[in-house]
């Protein structure tokens, strides 16, 4: 792998021909002109969201009738892992107070603040503690810290303009004020921020954000979060057990329908065994491994929409599943990297984006789901996409003019992780453009829930990008990793609360997963596919056929 | 292996369709499979039939899950790569190292100061350094760890935390120390103690963290929680958008809702 092939490297010299002039617009502070709410809404029918067929409604269960990705839908509708008659609810592996699904960054701010509280956590995570969608985040988290120029009452109005005015304003509240306290947090944990030699945060724009608000560490913002968070759980081990490749497959609720603890599957043993606790924090991110509409994704391993299931048929109602957001710059060449997301924070330090003749046709700083469509309709309808050698299309993102911008060596500096991964494929993003498209990057809505994280099961606590509300119908870069933290500690806070003061000794049952069964019995489903999905199958289809005698429950043996 | 095998790459959402692409021969823990050229070695592990448990995390060079070292047959040298980064190339001999025992200290940020001395309480292996850069020539991410060994050696926190910044704690460093040190865990510790004491602290946080707690923001907040949609409508396209060149001196024309 060397480079741009020569039929790129031609179509490349049109991005060098017009970039002085550009650079020389946006130093005079001349930027393309933004869609305006109207105009916005035009853009957006070349969304995925908006393509025909794009939703089909549950039939099942508390939100019946509700229309979302079918992909969803599939595993909403598909049977438990486990027959609930072959577990036995008397053998408990573990006993704690609190019981978090979920290692990635909501998951382990729970656990610090409930250990915090005095009570005893347990991690439950599929893969390796810090295995999430936190771990990829790149750009930066969003908090109104610089009171001579933003306040959360901006804030407030950003993330509504980005979630098309649909969010939950209570969320939307506890969001913004609590994020300058998640970002003294993080600080006080040894949290290596960008900053200034005074201590000043640096801080970016963002898509959607009318205040540059937007705090990082370099380009890898979520990974310096994540292994904060983590080094930080595991300085309390005392208290915080963590239980890796143990996957939740169901919930455990009691006699008195509260919230009990899950079944878990051992996904190197392949057994199956119960937690019980005295309250249970979902935080198990989202869903991009669905592989929405067959878009490429940015996401985890692990990303398979575990939690909604769960809840789902525990009985927590979804909402906002039915918009799902493409990163409007995922990688499309080389190959190799294909889906990987190339952050918003390129777009934040001036870097253009631009058709096949390197000429703008939309300002870099839409909302995302804005931005997307617009790159989606100069490939298809416009006609003006970069054809790849793969045979696919995509726009250039102009990363050079930042260096142009703002310094030599800027990009290599602020931008490290990008820097190194295309670099290992012979191109330097700070003289050559990147070859961009719109991949798979959020879940924006998920398990319904109030500002203290509880939902309608008593001792059932959600947080992150498992929950629905928060975001509306279209995040807005830097507000997921707050997210996380904001409604992460919060859990944690109520989950520990609850075990200490409400929670109430009963029978354990699966019930309501044979009543979910029923249902589907009763609504004519039949299939043979189970969920949670647990991991994505990549397996080589050929070989899979040949494994004449392993037996797959959905991907996993 | 003389069977047909699909051309296209197994990983849906990820792989191309149709096109022909040359295979190779590599050995996946000295087993020979052959695979797609423009295959990673983590595609290739899913094309030869594995469903990966270990050995994967992110697919996107972050998480550290996917540590993986390989030799050819004509070469001395040990080479290094994450999975998910690393194109294979014909008869590499490979392995995953998902996960490699090495020891934690146990601190309490709070209790501790950045200096040498903490380093070497926790971590009294630090002193056991060679400088022997098998640690370097081992990291799949191009860091200078013996660089950053040395700057621990000396206490010079700040140098630890800036070359070990795009550490991924993979681990390999640790699987391939003749002396047995887990330098990705002193690396980590000195940069949370760098980002708590010596990076200078946000004063402008600490301000507006005391002013939400004075309740400074809740009535505008609440406000606009009141406000119907068509004005909230109006106040975000009405709102000023701070210049993106703008300095840190910049202020809003409208100041009644800072």
């Amino acid at each position: 792998m060397s480079g741009y092939p020569p039929e790129l490297k031609r179509l490349l010299k049109k991005v060098e021909e017009t970039r002085p002039a550009r650079v020389e617009r946006k130093k005079r502070g001349e930027e393309f002109p933004v869609l305006s709410l109207q105009e916005r809404e035009e853009r957006l029918k070349f969304h995925p969201d908006y393509k025909g067929e794009s939703r089909r409604e549950i039939r099942v269960g508390p939100n019946k009738g509700y229309a979302i990705s079918p992909e969803i839908v599939d595993l909403l509708e598909a049977k438990s892992r486990v027959d609930p008659d072959q577990i036995d609810l008397s053998e408990i592996e573990y006993e704690t107070d609190v019981l978090i699904i979920g290692g990635g960054g909501a998951g382990t701010a729970a656990a610090l603040l409930a250990q915090e509280q005095g009570t005893k956590v347990i991690i439950a995570t599929k893969l390796r503690h810090g295995d999430a969608n936190t771990m990829m985040a790149e750009g930066g988290i969003q908090a109104a810290t610089k009171g001579d120029k933003d306040s959360p009452y901006y804030h407030y109005l950003d993330v509504m303009g980005g979630g098309h005015f649909k969010n939950t304003p209570e969320l939307v509240r506890t969001l913004v004020i609590e994020a300058p306290k998640v970002i003294a947090w993080l600080e006080s944990m040894g949290m290596m921020y960008g900053k200034t030699e005074d201590g000043t945060m640096r801080t970016l724009h963002g898509g959607g954000t009318c205040r540059q608000r937007m705090h990082y560490a370099a380009d890898i913002t979520g990974a310096e979060i994540m292994r904060t968070l983590r080094d930080e759980a595991r300085s309390r081990i005392e208290d915080i057990k963590v239980l890796e490749f143990s996957a939740a497959v169901e919930l455990i609720l009691n006699e008195h329908g509260h919230c009990a603890g899950a079944v878990f599957y051992n996904m190197e043993t392949e057994e199956y065994f119960n937690v019980k606790a005295k309250a249970v924090i979902l935080a198990t991110g989202g869903s991009g491994r669905l592989h929405i509409q067959g878009f490429m994704t940015t996401n985890h391993y692990g990303a398979t929409g575990d939690g909604l299931i769960l809840g789902y048929r525990a009985g927590v109602k979804l909402s906002f599943l039915h918009t799902v957001q493409y990163h409007p710059t995922g990688v499309v060449f080389p190959e190799q990297a294909e889906g990987l997301l190339i952050t918003e924070k390129f777009r934040g330090a001036g870097a253009n984006v631009l058709n096949v003749d390197g000429e703008q046709f939309v300002n870099e700083r839409e909302p995302r789901d804005v931005e997307s469509a617009s790159v989606i309709r100069e490939c298809t309808d416009v006609g003006k996409g970069v054809p790849t050698p793969t045979g696919k299309l995509g726009v250039w993102l102009d990363s050079p003019m930042i260096d142009m911008l703002r310094g030599e060596g800027t990009v290599q500096k602020e931008f490290p992780g990008k820097h190194i991964l295309f670099r290992r494929y012979e191109i330097d993003i700070s003289k050559e453009p990147m070859l961009i498209y719109p991949t798979l990057h959020y879940q924006n809505g998920g398990l319904e829930f109030n500002p203290e994280g509880e939902t309608v099961i008593p001792g059932l606590i959600v947080a992150g990008e498992v929950t629905g509300g928060v975001h509306g119908e279209n995040r807005l870069m830097g507000n997921s990793l707050l997210d996380v933290c904001v409604f992460g500690r919060i859990a944690g806070r109520t989950a520990a609360a609850y075990a200490k003061e409400r929670a109430k000794e009963g029978r354990l049952s699966l019930e309501h997963v044979k009543k979910y069964h029923g249902e589907l019995e009763e609504a004519g489903i039949v299939t043979d596919r189970v969920a949670p999905m647990l991991l994505p199958d990549y397996g080589n289809p050929e070989v899979r056929e040949r494994q004449l005698t392993a037996h797959y429950v959905g991907t996993i043996r | 292996m003389g069977r047909k095998k699909r051309e296209d790459s197994p990983s849906k959402g990820e792989g191309k369709p149709g096109e022909e692409v040359p295979k190779v021969p590599i050995f996946i823990m000295g087993k020979m499979y052959e695979v797609p050229a423009s295959l990673t070695i983590q595609k290739a592990f899913e094309y030869a039939g594995y469903q990966l448990i270990r050995g994967c995390g992110c697919r996107g060079g972050i998480c550290g899950a996917c540590g993986t070292v390989y030799r050819f047959p004509d070469s001395q040298k040990i080479e290094v790569g994450l999975a998910c980064q690393t194109v294979v190339q014909p008869n590499m001999y490979l392995t995953m190292i998902p996960f490699f025992p090495a020891n934690r200290a146990i601190y309490d940020l709070e209790k501790i100061r950045p200096d040498l001395e903490s380093l070497m309480k926790l971590y009294p292996d630090v002193m056991r350094c060679v400088q022997c850069n098998t640690c370097t020539k081992a990291c799949p991410m191009d860091i200078e760890v013996m660089d950053y060994m040395a700057a621990a050696m000396r206490g010079d926190l700040v140098k630890v935390a800036e070359l070990s910044f795009d550490c991924v704690m993979c681990g390999l460093c640790a699987s391939r120390c003749p002396v047995e040190i887990a330098q990705y865990h002193i690396a980590i510790l000195a940069r949370r103690l760098y980002g708590k004491y010596i990076l200078p602290k946000s004063e402008h946080t600490d301000a507006m963290v005391k002013r939400i707690e004075e309740g400074t923001y809740e009535s505008k907040v609440e406000g606009l929680m009141k406000t119907d949609e068509d004005q909230l409508k109006k106040l975000y396209n009405e709102r000023e958008i701070e210049p993106e060149r703008a300095g840190e001196d910049w202020t809003p024309k409208d100041s009644q809702y800072l």
